[in-house]
């Protein structure tokens, strides 16, 4: 079972209704499920994650069962179910990343931040965990930081203590 | 210096804008297809152009137009499958980073043959900023009259969506990608119906690949023939590979199939040698899913002939002594690479993308991961070799789509041509941990009499 | 179109409707020929092809085009062709392959046959018995799942699903608001309403007859004896749900559960509702017709009255008939 973590009442903004609206007017009249994907990004790009009362609120807005959306939110691996940091370094983890030292890194990153894969830091502000792969092989370590997805490229230790650095400036 | 067709302009500044690229001779494809040709007629040049699809399978993408149903009165719908997420393959990244107007003209060319008013081109979750690039793109193209109704006048109407995915490796195939972009889990269908009768919201559909799609371009502007002429036999034109791992310049190159494989390695045209001065262990030549290949059978065939970048000769050889073309994703191992735990790391790339629908898929490759942990690690058996290898075979051909089968050629290949280093792991608990096993015989010229020439 | 379609299965030829999927083919031939179906149910649309138990190798496409297919299928979601000629039990390669399939489907499975509800009508039990290695290969922790309540008429154990989604189609198909489904991803998918939520709709009790395990199991029926301890009894009543013809299973006097009727393949023939099912256990509720018949192989089938009639050994053979002599008295009473 999920663990479903603790409940808060959403409230979606009219700027993210009209970008709904937006994005259900791309596909043929009664196809407005799929609007879901793009729509769940939008939620968790503004609240962080997805909640089970904004999963909730997505279905009604879509006229869909509540059970539709959370069986798509838990398939696929970018959406967070539980709270995250404020920013998710994700590592890719795959073959060609490892071969360039994709595994240092990991570890380098857990030892930097002193939070296990998955955990959030004290702050609030990071969390951290390896990815499949993230077609950047040629460029490997790489990692990724939602809720743009903003892309680092052949990382080394360094240069992830001075981007870590940059973020908590921020 | 080959031809390039696809990335000819890709050092060009601003050839990612509209403008720039309509400069340098973009979007004439569209105004010939348009304006001088009928559907067919296009479906006809890419049937001639001899075009194989570029995500994987290599169907010829022309056969695969054909096969689309034109029932009446139902809409039909091409899909751009820009899912890349075979370890391995960053091409379509690159192309849709750096010339987006590529990928946007190759859509209105192809819909146009299809004889679709709405595509997709469905983009993995991850790729957000590429997906921002796109989005500009259209909005630049639509605004200079090449996307939205009526397109230069010529009666035709094409409106073109950007659709995010989730985070999901099997969205690649087909049918999982429909799935998705119908909103749902991404399951495979079962086949038949395939999309090409029944696909997109129940209507007849064609899903190609990135790098497909933006090859329409260049074919329709020199025509299908001339495109043929590029290559060697079946393999017609140039090829995007993506070049990963241990090399001196790694990255995305295009090539005219029918390179030599040691000159795409070694030449300072493209990946310049292995890197740090080490030599070559092993590749995987078409994305981590087709079977890895010592270095002697990397570059050479069976025979002794050497091997080249096409579709017939990377699989020259079959499963016993070749491997496949694949996406294009071509990964070097130097000497120090691990094929153990390499072939652990697949395998959990594997188990962590089944999308659990059928029995063998969701429960051999966990099985197979689990071992290949246990042996990485020191505290394998002799006999998880053959386990292994029987996993394998219980979960090729069984399953629902092609996935199963990617998770069983990496460590079948894996095993078939590295099984010394295997058995090193098992009789060196605690060497392994901190030592690999080296290069072994597998960089030696291979002798000829050894090697079976099976299918 | 012509009207039928000729198809041989096990060098058995049968002709069938055009559009007819070689296992319903199988089942109309019937016998040993007929591929196992874990998954597939005849009266659930999408169902099937996910488990793989019922592959078959088609060694002859079809009259227009003979090529054999490369790969085994899925016979429960591939048509037949006229001419097509298929092996089942004759290939040792779908025997391999099946065993293959079964081998995968039981590495995580709990194996608590003994206190399992569903022990003696399960279909995995069945296959594992018929297919299945005497010793597993598999030497890792088997896959658990956290308990979820999904109301007090239906149990849902997790750690026993096979994921035929079997009961997600009849949620969709049956029921007009579906609260559960198949959440998360590859072997840590699991049946799940994610916030705890009861199952309850008119015809949810119906997940418990089309689950081919003992994933989900009748509630009120939990422990109360072994299924084949029980004897079943046809018997309708007149609902204003439902068909209201059900099986009634008896100990003694009691009526212990209720489930719709099922056909030798093991699906039931009408669904019915919880009314029925969960609420009428008094013979009172119910015309009785007569004892459900049931399969000779079945465990359940022993100390059932239908087949109280002495096996044709032991009629045929006078020194047993003398060592059987209670038993024989006791039919002819009957």
């Amino acid at each position: 079972m999920l663990k479903v973590e603790q409940q808060q009442p959403v409230e979606f903004s009219s700027a993210l209704k009209e970008k709904f609206d937006e994005i259900i007017s791309r596909y043929p009249k009664g196809k407005h499920k799929s609007a879901l994907l793009p729509m769940l990004h939008e939620v968790q790009a503004e609240l962080g994650w997805l909640s089970s009362d904004a999963m909730d609120k997505v279905a009604a807005y879509l006229d869909i069962q509540n059970i539709e959306v959370y069986e798509v939110a838990s398939f696929y691996s970018m959406y967070f179910l539980k709270p995250q940091g404020k920013y998710v370094l994700e590592v890719c983890r795959t073959g060609p990343c490892c071969l360039v030292g994709a595994e240092k890194l990991m570890n380098h990153i857990e030892q930097n931040l002193g939070v296990k894969e998955g955990e959030v830091t004290a702050d609030g502000l990071f969390s951290w965990r390896g990815v499949e792969c993230l077609a950047a092989c040629g460029y490997g370590p790489v990692l990724q930081i939602g809720p743009e997805y903003t892309f680092y490229e052949n990382l080394n230790e360094q240069k992830v203590d001075e981007l870590i650095q940059d973020l908590r400036k921020k | 210096m080959a031809r390039k067709l696809l990335l000819e302009h890709i050092n060009v500044p601003g050839i990612n804008t509209f403008d720039v690229y309509r400069q340098k001779g973009g979007y004439r494809a569209v105004e010939k297809a348009l304006k001088t040709l009928t559907p067919d007629e296009v479906v006809e040049e890419v049937k001639k152009s001899g075009l194989r699809g570029r995500g994987g399978a290599g169907f010829p993408t022309g056969m695969k137009w054909s096969f689309l149903a034109k029932p009446e009165g139902v809409a039909r719908y091409l899909v751009c499958n820009a899912d890349e997420s075979e370890p391995g393959t960053f091409k379509d990244r690159y192309l849709m980073t750096h010339i987006p107007h590529a990928l946007i003209e190759g859509m209105i060319v192809s819909s146009f043959a299809l004889g679709a008013n709405t595509s997709y081109i469905y983009v993995r979750g991850e790729m957000m900023p590429q997906i921002r690039i796109l989005e500009k793109a259209i909005a630049e193209a639509k605004n200079a009259g090449f996307l939205g109704k009526n397109i230069l006048g010529t009666g035709y109407d094409l409106e073109l969506y950007v659709q995010p995915g989730g985070g999901a490796y099997i969205c690649g195939e087909e049918t999982a990608l429909l799935e998705s972009l119908e909103g749902k889990r991404g399951n495979p269908r079962i086949k038949p119906p395939f999309p090409a009768i029944a696909g997109l919201y129940g209507c007849p559909t064609v899903v190609n690949n990135v790098e497909s799609i933006a090859a329409t371009v260049p074919i329709i502007n020199d025509g299908g023939d001339e495109y043929a002429k590029i290559g060697i036999g079946r393999s017609t034109g140039t090829k995007l590979i993506s070049a990963s791992g241990n090399l001196v310049r790694p990255g995305v190159y295009e090539i005219d199939l029918g390179l030599p494989v040691e000159e795409f390695i070694y030449s300072d045209e493209y990946c310049g040698g292995i890197a740090n001065g080490k030599r070559l262990k092993a590749t995987v030549a078409g994305g981590s899913s087709v079977p890895i290949l010592p270095a002697n059978l990397t570059l050479k065939l069976a025979n002794g002939e050497p091997r080249l970048m096409s579709y017939e000769s990377l699989s020259d050889g079959g499963f016993a002594t070749g491997s496949m073309m694949g996406s294009g994703g071509f990964i070097a191992f130097d000497e120090d690479q691990c094929i153990v735990r390499n072939t652990w790391n697949f395998s959990r790339f594997y188990h962590h993308e089944s999308c659990g629908q059928c029995s063998p898929c969701r429960e051999g490759t966990g099985w197979m991961e689990k071992v290949l942990h246990r042996i990485e690690y020191g505290h394998g058996k002799m006999s998880d070799i053959d386990l292994l290898v029987d996993v394998s075979k219980k979960i090729e051909g069984n399953t629902i789509c092609p996935l199963g089968d990617a998770a069983a050629w990496p460590v079948a290949s894996a095993i078939r041509h590295f099984r010394d280093e295997f058995e090193w792991h098992v009789k060196e608990p605690i060497k392994c941990l901190d030592t690999n096993y080296g290069l072994a015989n597998y960089a030696q010229p291979i002798a000829k009499a050894e090697v079976t020439t099976g299918n | 179109m012509s009207d039928k379609v000729k198809v041989t299965i096990d060098g058995i030829t049968v002709e069938v409707a055009p559009g007819t999927t070689i296992l319903n083919a199988a089942r109309q031939i019937g016998g040993d020929i007929v591929p196992p179906a874990m998954c597939y149910y005849s009266k659930l649309e999408g169902s099937g092809g996910k488990c793989r138990t019922c592959i078959v190798k088609v060694s002859k496409g079809s009259e227009k085009d003979p090529r054999p297919m490369p790969k085994l299928v899925a016979s429960c979601r591939t048509t037949v062709m006229d001419g097509m000629e298929v092996q089942n039990i004759t290939s040792p390669e779908v025997i391999e392959a099946r065993s293959g399939v079964v081998e995968m489907l039981l590495i995580n499975h709990p194996l608590d046959c003994p206190v399992c509800d569903q022990a003696g009508e399960c279909d995995l039990q069945n296959l594992g018995y018929e297919h299945g290695l005497q010793k597993t290969r598999y030497e890792f922790e088997r896959r658990t799942f956290e308990r979820i309540d999904i109301g007090d008429k239906i149990q849902l154990h997790m750690n026993r699903c096979i994921l035929c989604y079997r009961c997600v189609f009849t949620a969709d198909q049956i029921t007009n608001k579906r609260v559960h489904g198949i959440l998360n991803r590859g072997d840590h998918s699991e049946i799940s309403t994610y916030i705890q939520t009861a199952v309850d709709n008119d015809f949810s009790g119906n997940v418990i007859d089309v689950c081919p395990v003992g994933a989900l199991t009748d509630k009120t029926f939990r422990f109360k004896n072994r299924v084949w301890f029980t004897k079943p009894i046809d018997a309708h009543r007149d609902c204003p749900t439902c068909s209201g013809k059900v099986t009634l299973w008896y100990k003694g006097e009691d009526v212990l559960r209720v489930t719709a009727r099922k056909d030798i393949y093991g699906e039931v023939e009408e669904f019915i509702c919880n009314t029925c099912r969960f609420d009428k256990k008094k013979t009172a509720d119910w015309v009785i017709e007569h004892p459900t018949h049931i399969s000779d192989t079945s465990v359940i089938a022993s100390n059932h009255y239908e087949t109280l009639k002495p096996l044709p050994v032991i009629q045929n053979n006078p020194q047993l008939q003398q060592a059987n002599k209670v038993e024989l008295e006791k039919t002819t009473k009957f």
